[in-house]
């Protein structure tokens, strides 16, 4: 092939190159923003979690791993030995834990309304998604404060319960774990809800006649078309509500108390009251980890089920 | 072929919306499709002939009458405890499953032994000559293949009735005609009852047993190809189906095997038995085929003026212009010893073949 290439090939091969370089070029700006803005505070994280924490808050520049080592040890101050930070372990599986719960939650949720919604008349469905968005407007510590006033103590919740006789005394809602859940489900919901829909206005409901001509029951079709076919969906909605879960620090710390700590708390901590810069950039560079062995196990389902993104 | 009724429509009305939106998308419709029948439903776009299969089927429930199955009412069902199949106009492929997945769904969802669902399936996949293509995603075969694996996916559970929404739209016209002798094949070999939509009624009168009319959500006739084409009841049908010369005349006899006819010429004609009363004008339909060109002007039953002719070898049609002012077109075939040279604006005479004038109800 290469011997009797013609000239207007080889002109063709410059021009092919040059259209290459000038594509190059005019990529530099958005390369320049994304490298600032979304390597550059990782790069610099990096660096301040191996160096060795100010007094009073801040950074001396000497190399330290302590920032390290204190995300899961625990020196003691006294004699030096080293044991588990079963706090720090607690707080990362509370985290976990939670969010996990908090993305079932959204999902079983979000599932429904999504179909829902769906399933609507066309020109009534931006209504929907419209209503779904409004709690975007209002601030999210307002809205936070608010699901306060519903399961405190005396607050709605209780206050029905009694009135009713169900209860006697007002059941304890408010700063425990399941309170952060429910915040966090109330906050991060539509973030399932919207790409759950996104997959399911694809849908070909054709489709699901289909499953239920061939002798498909309704929970079978549910299992066998529509949940394979809207799994990029799920996905999508799943990583969308565990990954800003996994980091809240607002929600945990008004309605957990102060007392049930997430991740995003600690790390909150660390740079606050804690003064401690480097345990603070080690423990946002292992949530980061976390993130992406999410998003990586993410890469991977999508890989397997074949499922093309456009 | 037996005569046992398979899918009874009894008294069956179907409407869409509310009050000043309502559509009446079926309007009392009765019919009888029998046994192993190959039954199509033919009619104009919005006659309602998705919606009378999709009632069948199970999708959508009657707002009034009742549906029967081998005479069991099934109009109560969901459509996944009917026998009843369909083969949907896109095909409705699940997009997730290879070829030999679709085939297999309906007998995975009645929970049939694995072994059995492979057999099925391989002799399914033969049946529509896919076997080499069983692990292919269906995403990434051509229509006509497509098709076929729809076709075989709504086969494989043995569904005592087979629907098919138009199956064969989406097709260019070869792959259709060859789809076409397939489709008879294999209701014929399966012996199942197919009920078959279409809007073309050159497809419907080479493929079906019997053929449905519909028109504006009513059942006009139902009968053989042959029987719709040469007796049609009503002007819709006989318009619908080929081309038809409309004319008037007056029922001057009628007894229940036969009646007379007389002509806007004068003459008179018989033709076949009509409820119409005496004396009274009735509308007559007449193919352009069974017309007999004559130069013998005077017998003639019609006489006219040639306005226009086409040639199209193996035949030719001419175009007439009536005494009565009517149009009138007659189409004859070109073998030798017809004469066939009558040219634009000569005078002839035509004759009509015996038993060929239909009178339509009005
Ligand atoms: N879900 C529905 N809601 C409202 N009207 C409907 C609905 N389905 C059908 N119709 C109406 O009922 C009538 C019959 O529709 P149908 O789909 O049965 O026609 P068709 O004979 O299959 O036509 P085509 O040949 O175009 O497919 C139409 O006027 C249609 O607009
Ligand atoms: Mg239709």
């Amino acid at each position: 092939m290469s011997q009797n290439t013609s000239p207007l090939s080889i002109q063709e091969q410059l021009a092919r190159q040059q259209e290459t370089k000038t594509n190059w070029l005019l990529c530099t700006p958005a390369l320049i923003v994304l490298f600032l803005a979304a390597s550059g505070p990782l790069l610099v994280m990096l660096f301040y979690s191996f160096l060795t924490p100010g007094d009073y808050g801040g950074v001396e520049y000497q190399l330290s791993f302590d920032g390290w080592m204190n995300v899961f040890l625990f020196r003691d101050i006294f004699d030096d030995v080293l044991s588990i930070a079963d706090a720090h372990v607690a707080i990362f599986w509370r985290s976990i834990r939670l969010s996990l719960m908090t993305t079932i939650t959204c999902l079983i949720l979000g599932f429904p309304t999504a179909y829902f919604i769906a399933t609507r008349p066309r020109q009534s469905r931006n209504f929907w998604l419209f209503l779904i968005t409004i709690p975007f407007w209002t601030n999210l510590l307002i809205r936070t404060f608010a699901i306060m006033e519903v399961i405190r103590n005396k607050g709605i919740v209780n206050n029905l319960l009694i009135d009713l006789d169900l209860i006697q005394q007002p059941i304890q809602m408010l700063y425990t774990d399941f309170a952060i859940m429910l915040g966090m489900t109330y906050v991060y919901l539509p973030l399932m809800i919207l790409p759950l829909y996104a997959s399911m206005e694809k849908l070909d409901f054709g489709l699901i006649e289909a499953g239920y001509d061939l002798y498909a029951t309704r929970i079978r079709v549910l299992r066998k078309v529509i949940i394979p076919l809207i799994k990029p969906g799920i996905i999508a909605g799943s990583i969308l509500v565990f990954i800003p879960s996994l980091g809240a620090f607002v929600t945990p710390r008004v309605l957990g108390g102060g007392k049930n700590l997430m991740l995003g708390n600690l790390i909150e901590l660390q740079f606050g009251q804690g003064r401690n810069w480097p345990l603070g950039a080690a423990l946002s560079i292992t949530l980061l980890f976390i993130v992406m062995a999410a998003l990586l196990l993410y890469v991977k389902n999508v890989q397997k089920s074949g499922v093309q993104h456009d | 072929m037996s005569n046992s009724v398979s899918i009874k429509v009894h008294q069956v009305s179907k409407k869409f919306g509310h009050d000043r939106d309502e559509v009446i998308a079926l309007d009392e419709v009765s019919v009888e499709i029998r046994e192993n029948e190959f039954f199509t439903l033919l009619g104009p776009s919005g006659c309602g002939k998705t919606t009378l299969l999709r009632l069948i089927a199970g999708f959508e429930h009657p707002s009034e009458g009742d549906i029967f199955l081998n005479d069991e009412s099934i109009a109560h069902l969901p459509p996944y405890l009917r026998p009843v199949n369909t083969v949907f106009q896109n095909y409705a492929l699940f997009p997730h499953m290879t070829v030999s997945e679709n085939i297999g769904f309906g007998l995975s969802m009645q929970d049939k032994p694995p072994t059995e669902i492979d057999a099925t399936v391989s002799e399914m996949l033969r049946l529509v000559q896919m076997e080499a293509l069983r692990d292919r995603r269906t995403d990434q075969i051509s229509g006509g293949q497509q098709q076929r694996v729809a076709l075989a996916r709504a086969l494989a559970p043995h569904p005592r009735v087979l629907l098919l929404d138009e199956p064969l739209s989406a097709l260019d016209y070869k792959l259709r005609k060859g789809m076409q002798i397939e489709l008879k094949r294999l209701q014929m070999e399966t012996g199942i009852t197919f009920i078959f939509v279409t809007h073309d009624q050159e497809e419907a009168l080479t493929m079906s047993d019997r053929i449905a009319v519909m028109n504006k959500g009513r059942i006009l006739q139902v009968g053989s190809p042959n029987d719709i084409y040469d007796h049609p009841s009503e002007r819709f049908v006989a318009d619908f189906i080929g081309d038809t010369n409309f004319l008037s005349a007056e029922l001057v006899e009628s007894t229940s095997e036969s009646s007379l006819l007389k002509l806007a010429s004068g003459k008179t004609a018989s033709a076949g038995p009509s409820g119409s009363t005496l004396r009274s004008m009735v509308n007559i339909a007449i193919r352009p085929e069974q017309a007999i060109l004559t130069s013998d002007e005077a017998s003639a039953e019609f006489s006219g003026t040639v306005t226009n002719v086409l040639y199209s070898g193996t035949d030719s049609v001419f175009h007439i212009e009536l005494k009565s002012g009517e149009e009138f077109i007659a189409k004859v075939q070109n073998s030798g010893d017809t004469r066939r040279d009558w040219k634009t604006g000569q005078a002839l005479g035509i004759n009509i073949q015996p038993g060929a004038i239909q009178i339509l109800r009005d």
